[in-house]
């Protein structure tokens, strides 16, 4: 890693002051496991790290925020994946958050990450993090398409086929999760409008501005008998990037299915929320054959590149898994 | 025959540092090892505005030891223990917190040393490998894994024997399953495939049946 002042502001105004100044040359740090990565691999080298954990007291107590807010439950960006995974609070409305926070990296890992570095985080894709390579991230190709592209977008892909890295923001879509961000334009808003397509700019995942920082996410109220659940497929149990993730939300009252939510991860370069699997749900009696109708439509779409044909019959297995586990019917066989 | 074996590996590249030390530089006198040094000892909330990108003293406990450091902003806690506080038992393998081979305790949670700035750890308690045993005497935890033949090359076991000792440090008094200890150290590679023998001598050192 290259030399670099360590800034240590006490208010959010100051950090987010220190991070504008001069943009090219200085990142935000939470838990800082991808970023210091990132510099490790020789992809970005600032000269300033502005420290978020080192906030006084007032901003941090938002930003370490774990528990109810209102009729919902808020989770500060600062709060560790490893805090998430044990909070007993989430009940079985929230559960995929639990899950899907217990499952991220390693328990060494999660005892650092943070919920708002592992919303930001940049892609895993091979090519992207090769520092002597240029791909559509900082050039004019993406190296995926006529490359190796195993762990590559099945849906939603082009020009860039990665894959969005976050496992939370996967769980968060499914659970309706909103994010407040602080700065020039303090705001709140829907989870899917902080992630930016690559068809809106190829070059960036999020759309947060330098100088804005990510305060926490909200949950809303639950619905009536709310329950969710996440699950991803790895290669290897421990310490793997999924090669799909599912999360689903419903709330399940006089065996009907309402309010469904559901989320694919590791398949799109966005958190994919798909509308097709939800309208073959909503306002139906959990079944095996709807749940298996449900996980067609989700990847009906999907386009294949050259290797991750299977990521296709992955997810809709993935898919309906979760859907059984969550809504109680028992898995077939 | 007693001479040969006072030669070390780890002696032998010191005493090769050192010359070259020597030989370029005056060796400048130490900060002094005080805790309340400004520069440190204070959590977060209370340090400095801005430190680096040159050294800046960085006050901790290491293994029951208050130490005072200089150290640039842009060195791992890794990289300090080992080479400037010359506490080598912690081990870099992948150097990106893929392996855990560089777990250590910090205020008792298992963290990657490698992932972790030096001046993270400001005002905090760092244990190592080194800080197990107590008086010349092997903790209960690495006595059971020599009993239960829990290493083989040992380039994994600082960073699993600090997973270990994380997960009996929160489970105390806690009745273990095979299942936690197999979750504590998901996150520490043994390219041996000692596991087995791991997970029994966690469950032995805890009391539990092995």
């Amino acid at each position: 890693m290259q030399p670099f002042v360590l800034s240590r502001p006490k208010t959010l105004a100051e950090a987010a002051e220190l991070a504008s100044a001069r943009p090219q040359d200085s990142a935000l740090r939470a838990g800082g496991i991808d970023l210091i990565d990132r510099m490790k691999e020789g992809l970005e080298a600032p000269a300033r790290l502005v420290e978020l954990r080192w906030l006084g007291e007032a901003d941090r107590e938002v930003m370490r925020a774990l528990g109810p807010e209102g009729d919902g439950v808020q989770v500060g960006a600062l709060v560790t994946l490893a805090q998430l995974a044990a909070h007993e609070g989430f009940g079985e409305a929230h559960a995929a958050l639990r899950e899907a926070a217990g499952s991220a990296a390693t328990p060494t890992i999660r005892n650092a990450a943070t919920l708002g570095g592992n919303l930001l985080q940049r892609p895993r894709c091979w090519y992207f993090r090769h520092a002597d390579l240029v791909c559509l991230k900082g050039g004019s190709a993406c190296l995926a398409v006529s490359g190796e592209n195993k762990f590559h977008a099945i849906l939603g892909g082009g020009p860039s086929f990665i894959v969005h890295p976050s496992t939370l923001a996967c769980a968060l879509t499914a659970l309706d999760a909103r994010v407040e961000i602080r700065g020039a334009s303090p705001r709140t808003l829907p989870l899917a409008e902080l992630f930016v397509t690559p068809k809106q700019d190829a070059k960036r995942e999020h759309a947060l501005q330098p100088g804005e920082v990510l305060v926490r996410a909200i949950l809303p109220k639950p619905g009536p008998e709310q329950r969710s659940g996440y699950a991803a497929v790895k290669e290897k149990q421990s310490h793997d990037w999924p090669l799909a993730e599912a999360a689903v939300k419903m709330s399940l009252q006089s065996g009907v299915m309402t309010d469904v939510r559901v989320a694919l991860g590791h398949v799109a370069p966005i958190p994919w929320r798909s509308r097709e699997a939800e309208a073959v749900l909503e306002g139906k009696p959990p079944s095996e054959a709807l749940f298996a109708a449900a996980a067609k439509a989700a990847l009906a779409e999907a386009k294949p590149l050259r290797d991750n044909a299977y990521k296709i019959p992955l997810a809709q297995g993935l898919l309906r898994e979760v859907l059984h586990r969550v809504a109680g019917v028992p898995l077939p066989e | 025959m007693s001479d040969r074996a006072g030669i070390t590996r780890r002696g032998l590249f010191r005493g090769i540092g050192t010359a070259g030390l020597l030989a370029g530089c005056k060796p400048s006198e130490r900060p002094p090892t005080t805790t309340d040094d400004p520069g440190g000892a204070a959590g977060p909330g209370a340090g400095e505005a801005a430190l680096g990108p040159g050294p800046a003293p960085l006050a901790f406990t290491l293994n029951g030891e208050a130490k005072t450091v200089e150290v640039a902003p842009h060195v791992t806690l890794l990289a300090a223990l080992r080479e400037q506080l010359r506490v080598t038992g912690t081990k870099v393998v992948c150097d990106r917190g893929a392996c855990g081979a560089c777990t250590v305790l910090i205020d008792g949670v298992a963290r990657n040393s490698c992932m972790t700035l030096a001046h993270d750890v400001a005002g905090a308690a760092v244990t190592t490998v080194e800080g197990l045993a107590s008086g010349g005497k092997l903790s209960v935890l690495q006595q059971a894994f020599i009993r239960h033949d829990a290493l083989q090359c040992g380039f994994c076991t600082s960073g699993m024997l600090m997973s270990c000792q994380g997960l009996l440090e929160r489970s105390r008094g806690q009745k273990l399953a095979r299942e936690d200890v197999e979750a504590a150290i998901a996150g520490n590679l043994c390219r041996c495939g000692t596991y087995p023998n791991v997970v029994a001598a966690v469950l032995d050192a805890a009391g539990g049946s092995a």
